[in-house]
Parts: C-alpha cells; structure tokens; sequence
C-alpha cells in the first residue's frame, strides 16, 4: 500500500503549469493541479488535468516508427535517426538549406527547444525556424 | 503538530489503521501523501498549514482498491462535512475511516467564512473562530433580476470548461458525469451554454455541496463558484432543512426524493 503524489511540470504547452502526479501502488491514477505554485495557482485548464491520461494509452508511441513503401515499421533509434539525418542531408545537398523548416513543440523543454534552433541554424544552415502555435 | 504526529504514530503502530493520508512536506511544499507503518519516517515530514488538497477525494480512490482497510485521514471542519456525505452516498463506510481533526489558520477562516471552521475530534491546534459570513449570497440576492442576470452571465462567460470544479470537487463522484452527457453539453464549445452548464451543477451540488471551496480555489477564470453553490445549500436548508455534512444521523434528501432511476442501497 503506497500513495504518493509527485509535482511536476505540465507537458501539453509553454505555460509550465505545476501538475502534481497522484501514484498508487506504483500506477499513475490521476493529477492535481499544483496548489502552492506560482505558476498556476492551484488551476490547470482541461489538458493539463488529463495530462496523465496518455501514459498507459495503447495508442502511445514507445518506438520510433520509419516509414517503408508508404507503410510504417516500428524500428530502433539508430535507424531512425540514421534515416532522417540522411533524408535532411540529401536535401540540403540537392535543394539547399532553405528549403528545409523546423517546427519546435510547446511539449519539450526550453533547453530542448534551443537545441532544436541550434541544429536548424548550425548544423543545417536555415532560419526556418518556428513553434507549433503557428501551425 | 507535535500532537499529530505522536497521533498518527500510535494509530499506524497499534495497528488501528493501515494508513494515514494527509499533507507531507515534500521539499518545501505539502503534497497528499499516505503514511503507512513501512513509511512512518515521512510522519516527520506531516504538515497542516493553509494549503488544501481534496484529501477526502483522494480517499475514495484509495479505500477502493483496499476496501477492507481502516484509514486514517487529516480532516478541516469542511474535509470532514465532505467524509459525512461520502458516508451517506456509500463512496466510503465511517467503519472504515477515523477522522483526525486539524484547526484551519485564521486567514482561511477570514477567508472563507464558512458556517463551521471546527472539526469534531481536533487533534492539532485550536478550533477557529467562527466568521460565518453570507454577505456574498446576500450582496447578490440584492440586486435587480436584470443586474444578477447579467453578472452571472459575465461571469460564467469567463468559463474554460476545464472541468477543474468538478474534478477537484470531494463531493463530486459520479461514475458518469452529466457535464460531459454529448447531446447536452457540446464537446469543444467554450464558453459552454449559460448558463445551464453550471446551474446543472449547481443543482447537483444541492444535497451535497459542503461549502469547502476548493471548486473556486481551482477556477481558473476566477467565477464566484461559491456563493452560487452557497445559495442553492441555503435553498435545500430553507425546503428541505437539510445541511449537507452538518447531519450525520439524517437521511440526505436524495435519498427521500429519488425519482426511482437513483439508488442507494447500503
Ligand atoms: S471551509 Fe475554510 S474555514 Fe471552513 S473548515 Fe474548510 S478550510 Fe476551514
Ligand atoms: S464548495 Fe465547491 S468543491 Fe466544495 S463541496 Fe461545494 S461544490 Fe464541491
Ligand atoms: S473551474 Fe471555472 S472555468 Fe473550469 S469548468 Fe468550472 S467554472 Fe468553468
């Protein structure tokens, strides 16, 4: 018999609402919103109280998936980092920097975002750069 | 909180219940958190305070995975009105759970003015002053049909139907929700229809609402979700002199209105 609750941070956008993960027995069982933060003030908007909801989702991605002859294949990461940095390789060679864009997500981290610019800028050479809210 | 903790430590120890749930310091904020006999060394990390979480919710999760244990749990005045209706509406059995009364601070008491800041059984600090105060239903009440019509129609506009009210709510339990009934309330319309989306659950609140707060502590667009539950807890007082979480001994109103499709067997 365990019952725990663990803050942390909202996954679903930049606000980094507080989120306190309710665990039973080892089983994430729900959330709360973070009372004592100052962030959110004990409120979360309805994302963030279903933010548990994708963790034990059959549907969840737990491997990458590469796509073959239009159909997708569940594969390691070597392979599918391989497959991507070749396809932007050949890219950028045929058809030049700019015609490759990046869109970064309000669901990573700030640190992650930036090394997302970092690789756009550095590594490919582009200003394409923007977040997912301009979709 | 000395006399919590030496409280908590003798229940866990004489075996009177499996667990404790109440506030633990976890850095330096409190969290929920279940103290058990394998975790009696967090009992030093219990605290009270003025931060609130649905504790008496969280019970109902617990005691249904372990029905046959005893618990303990730190109990407001308003934790405990709440764990009197969940008896009555069979979401916990009050041979199962052992209330711990807690004093509320005066600033919640200043800020809520609830009918009743004290807990029967009051183990850590000193029962509250009462400050009932209902001049936020009355300064309501006092207006015009037109004006109370257009606040209540501003402010429940403000709503992101975040279900926060609902979901933080300990008297909120039913296994399928009206608010979230397809034909009734339309998936992806904010604001949701006014106001049938929260008079629907201002009259589900009738019978049950124990006037915690906590669904307007969690409001994110900060509706007076109190004083419009308070107003319908006064209706069912007036009609049916019946205070939700005040009577442990009378049968809840539901229970003697039922349309027949609502059951409650013990
Ligand atoms: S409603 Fe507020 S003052 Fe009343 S018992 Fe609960 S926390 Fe204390
Ligand atoms: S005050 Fe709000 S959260 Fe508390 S019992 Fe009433 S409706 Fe539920
Ligand atoms: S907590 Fe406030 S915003 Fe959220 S559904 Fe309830 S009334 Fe609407």
């Amino acid at each position: 018999m365990y019952y725990e609750c663990i803050p942390t941070t909202c996954t679903y956008c930049g606000c980094g609402c507080s989120v306190v993960l309710q665990v039973l027995d080892g089983h994430l069982v729900g959330v709360l919103p973070g009372k004592t933060n100052p962030v959110n003030e004990g409120s979360l908007c309805i994302k963030g109280w279903t933010s548990h909801e994708f963790v034990y989702r059959e549907k969840r991605l737990k491997n990458p998936l590469v796509k073959k002859d239009g159909v997708f294949f569940e594969t390691g990461w070597e392979e599918a980092l391989d497959t991507v940095a070749g396809k932007l390789k050949k890219i950028k060679e045929e058809s030049g920097a700019d015609s490759i864009a990046a869109l970064a997500s309000a669901k990573c981290t700030n640190e992650e975002n930036y090394l997302m610019q970092k690789l756009m800028r550095a590594a490919i050479g582009t200003n394409n750069i923007d977040h997912c809210a301009r979709l | 909180m000395e006399a919590l903790k030496n409280k908590v430590n003798e229940l866990l120890e004489s075996g009177g219940i499996a667990g404790f749930l109440g506030l633990r310091n976890f850095g330096s904020e409190p969290f929920p958190f279940l103290f058990t006999r394998d975790t009696a060394a967090e009992v030093e990390k219990i605290t009270t305070g003025a931060v609130r979480y649905p504790l008496s919710k969280i019970l109902i999760r617990i005691a249904a995975v372990y029905p046959d244990a005893i618990f303990g749990i730190m109990c407001r005045a308003c934790d405990e009105r709440a764990i009197i209706e969940l008896f009555k509406n069979t979401k916990l059995r009050s041979d199962k759970v052992i209330t711990i009364g807690i004093s509320c601070t005066d600033d919640l008491v200043q800020a809520c003015k609830c009918e009743n800041p004290q807990p029967s059984n009051l183990v850590s600090g000193e029962a509250g002053k009462k400050e009932f105060d209902r001049s936020d239903v009355q300064k309501i009440a006092s207006m015009t049909l037109e004006q109370r019509f257009d606040f209540w129609t501003e402010q429940l506009g403000k709503c992101i139907k975040c279900y926060g009210c609902r979901n933080i709510c300990p008297v909120c339990f039913c296994d399928v929700c009206t608010l979230e009934d397809q034909p009734l309330v339309k998936r992806g319309e904010i604001p949701p229809e006014l106001p049938s989306f929260h008079l629907t659950r201002a009259y589900h609140m009738a019978g049950r609402c124990v006037d915690c707060g906590l669904c307007e502590e969690a409001c994110p667009v900060d509706i007076p979700l109190r004083t419009l539950y308070r107003r319908v807890r006064e209706s069912v007082k007036e009609l049916l002199d019946y205070l939700p979480g005040e009577e442990r001994d009378k049968v809840p109103p539901i229970q003697v209105l039922g349309d027949g499709l609502f059951e409650i067997r013990d």
